[in-house]
């Protein structure tokens, strides 16, 4: 389990991450989402030790990282797949990782083979392709079969493949028992890949919940009516307090209701309709509609503080 | 001593250490190879054998700033410190490691150089280690070769980057500690006290003065007795490497 408390890293003056709290239950994959910018990276760095934080704290299994006897062994990380020597061999970069927390040689074979490099791993890591690299840095995260792991943004830049590949993987070791906790920037990546979410925009926590409530609470449902008597439908629905909008092609898009109390309204009075859909709001849209709303909500502290 | 094998993987798992090891004994056996077939005239000295060290010194202060800087510059560093969280344990491991491979291949090219000059040299009547002096200008090279290094991982993790490093190392070393010499009125007084001239002195001062013609000796560098010349330029290496080490702790890696 992961827990942050309070946790703040500022930079001079800019705040990256602000008074940020939450926790990542083992068992499930945790989404840690937040557009570019928003701090993941700066948190991940924080619960590894990397950087101090200004403020608050992150416990692993109730313990700071810098607590951990043999580390490797209790967290493993993939922060960043080009931290590796480029004229290293992928064998001797795990097998350094390894000695330096007391795992025999075996293991390195091991991961090796979980993550396929078997055949590739005298190579220099300088000239893998980032997939591969990706799979290198993932091995160096689970050669302590550790307990609980991070991964930034693991699927930046792979192919479908390869992103499909990193994602059952993910949930296989949260199938396992470990915790697991991912970044992206992407919700509908996350949205596939995570079961709890916390969200963050500026550094500051926007929500923590499972994905589906996330996805529920934030997408906007809306119906989408094609009707030859489109004005007067529209008239009936604004009295019974729908929002109704009208769009370009003479279709009204309605929110609030639902399609069956369309459907009762209309044949209630004797209304033709030709079309009749629900529609789901992008997770994308929703998305920023929620991050957005942060930096909002930023500017405005910052006005009525003064 | 698991940090001791795994600063030794690291460093020999790449080329760069290997490359430098071999032009830092190459560079200095070899230069001491040609001037030992052209000394003519008077028998040469053991410091004669061993004047090109400097030589080789730089090249292994270039590869122990690498041992560091190419830790941040390819973020292995960040990896380093999640298997050892305290950072200085592996810091030290592998200091102990570079420090100890430096000062072998400086016991390497100093009697190396000194060897082939027994071989190459016309009159050897006064190359043998007969006095605590011969062996110091020999052995001693070693010795320098260490806490170079030692100064160079320092100024290694301070800096962070190879090129940022390297320069300071060759720049000092190179320029300003001459440079400084021109300086009206108080040059003289400054130079005395720049490492790099008083590690010299350790190697080449004090010479047992029967071996060479009148007034065609080292100028005597510095106020210190050769070892305090040398405990002169170690203790600076230390400090800068201990002043690394609190850095190091406390930055953000």
């Amino acid at each position: 389990m992961i827990e942050a408390v309070g946790l703040t890293k500022r930079y001079g003056k800019t705040v990256a991450v602000d008074n940020l709290s939450f926790t990542v239950q083992p068992g499930r994959v945790t989404g840690f989402l937040g557009p570019n910018g928003a701090g993941k990276s700066t948190t991940m760095r924080m619960i590894l030790g990397l950087d101090r934080p200004s403020a608050g704290q992150v416990l692993i299994g109730g313990k700071p990282y810098a607590q951990l006897d043999r580390p490797l062994r209790t967290v493993g990380a993939l922060l960043d797949a080009k931290w590796v020597h480029p004229n290293r061999s992928a064998r001797a970069h795990l097998q350094w990782l390894a000695k330096s927390n007391g795992l025999p040689d075996r293991r390195v074979d091991e991961v090796l083979d979980m993550v396929g490099l078997t055949k590739v791993a005298k190579r220099r890591a300088g000239g893998f392709s980032l997939g591969m690299s990706q799979r290198l840095g993932i091995a160096g995260a689970l050669l302590g079969d550790p307990k609980v792991l991070l991964f930034d943004e693991p699927v930046n830049g792979l192919d479908p493949e390869g992103i499909l590949w990193i994602r059952k993987f993910m949930q296989g070791l949260a199938t396992e028992g470990r915790t697991v906790l991912v970044s992206s920037h992407l919700l509908s990546e996350m949205a596939l890949t995570a079961q709890d979410l916390v969200v963050i925009g500026r550094g500051k926590l926007i929500s923590q919940s499972s994905t589906t409530e996330f996805v529920e609470r934030s997408t906007e449902n809306t119906v989408r009516v094609r009707s030859p008597h489109a004005d007067k439908l529209g008239a009936m629905l604004i009295d019974k307090g729908f929002t109704v909008r009208e769009d370009s092609d003479g279709s009204l898009t309605v929110s609030g209701a639902l399609s069956d109390e369309i459907g009762d309204i209309a044949a209630g009075s004797g209304v033709v309709l030709h079309e009749l859909s629900p529609q789901r709001g992008s997770l994308e849209q929703a998305f920023m509609q929620l991050t957005g709303d942060s930096v909002e909500y930023h500017a405005e502290l910052a006005e009525t503080g003064k | 001593m698991t940090l001791l094998a795994v600063e030794r993987i690291k460093l020999f798992s790449t080329r760069s250490p290997w490359w430098c090891m071999l032009l830092a004994l190459g560079l200095t056996v070899g230069l001491t190879a040609i001037i030992a077939a052209n000394w003519d005239g008077s028998p040469m000295p053991v410091m004669g054998a061993v004047f090109t060290h400097t030589f080789g010194l730089y090249v292994i202060m270039v590869m122990a700033a690498l041992a560091v800087t190419t830790e941040y510059r390819f973020g292995t560093i960040k990896s380093t410190f999640q298997a050892a969280p305290d950072r200085t344990s592996p810091m030290i491991a592998k200091a102990v490691v570079v420090v100890l491979l430096s000062a072998l291949v400086g016991l390497a090219a100093s009697f190396g150089s000194w060897g082939l000059s027994w071989l190459l040299a016309d009159d050897t009547s006064q190359l043998a280690l007969s006095s605590g002096n011969d062996w110091r200008h020999v052995a001693g090279v070693g010795l320098v070769f260490g806490a170079g290094a030692l100064l160079a991982l320092g100024i290694g993790a301070l800096v962070r980057q190879t090129a940022g490093a390297v320069s300071i190392i060759l720049v000092f070393a190179l320029v300003l500690e001459n440079v400084v010499g021109l300086i009206p009125n108080i040059g003289d007084d400054i130079q005395n006290w720049m490492p790099f001239l008083v590690a010299q002195k350790f190697i080449l001062g004090d010479p047992d003065p029967s071996g060479i013609p009148d007034g065609a000796g080292p100028p005597a560098i510095g106020e210190l007795s050769p070892w305090g010349s040398f405990a002169y330029f170690a203790g600076i290496a230390l400090a800068i490497y201990i002043i690394s080490l609190v850095v190091v702790k406390r930055r953000d890696a």
